[in-house]
């Protein structure tokens, strides 16, 4: 399936880029996989959206899915 | 409901203003406003400016369905929700919520519960240029404050 990623703030400047287009099989069933899959052990705080919606890293992924990673938000 | 996001400064009392002549205000016996602007410090350190990011698309989504979440909880409210983006100097307004409703507990709670949300829920960081041309993001939002 594909999938669509991207990352926002100090994760983005970290990563350096802002969103990744991947491919992937069956062992990435969620955004936590994901993450995994892409850079390894996810740092503590790690916000996530899928469709633009929060999720958490056991929320499921499907093909087609937008995902975000973020960190905590500081707006207001 | 009124959600806006501006890439530029705006007046919040203007949009209040504009908001009232519209409103049938003999039913809103009561308004309560929240008007959040930019420190020139934060952390014991002197900020000289503020750039503020979002997540196009999904922040107006958030900021809709926080302000929906209220009107649903509190039936008698209607808000007028604004948030800056971009590049903010010192003393810009960077946020606005009004609530009108007949009561002042429903105004006064709905507007407190839609800017707690706002900070913790809706999609925006802000990275702040220091005094000695350093940046850096702000990791949270200060708690209870």
């Amino acid at each position: 399936m594909t999938i669509t990623v991207q990352y926002f703030a100090n994760l983005r400047e970290d990563i350096g880029r802002d969103r990744d287009e991947v491919t992937v099989t069956g062992e990435v069933q969620t955004v936590g996989d994901l993450w995994r899959h892409l850079h390894g052990a996810p740092p503590a705080r790690l916000m996530a959206a899928v469709n633009q919606t929060h999720a958490r890293l056991d929320t499921p992924v499907a093909d087609g899915d937008e995902v975000a990673f973020f960190p905590p938000v500081t707006g207001g | 409901m009124a959600v806006r996001l501006f890439n530029h400064a705006f007046d919040p009392w203007t949009l209040v203003r504009e908001r009232e002549r519209r409103l049938p205000l003999e039913g809103f016996g009561a308004c309560a406003v929240f008007a959040g602007r930019m420190r020139d410090f934060n952390e014991d350190q002197d900020v000289r400016a503020l750039f503020l990011e979002h997540y196009p698309g999904m922040t107006e989504r958030e900021m809709e369905r926080i302000v929906a979440e209220a009107e649903s909880r509190w039936p008698s409210i209607t808000c007028e929700v604004a948030h800056r983006v971009g590049a903010v100097e010192p003393a810009e307004t960077l946020v606005l919520v009004a609530v009108w409703s007949a009561h002042r507990v429903a105004a006064r709670d709905a507007c407190s519960e839609i800017l707690e949300r706002l900070k913790h829920e809706a999609p925006f960081w802000k990275r702040e240029r220091l005094a000695d041309g350093s940046q850096r993001w702000v990791e949270k939002n200060t708690p209870g404050h």
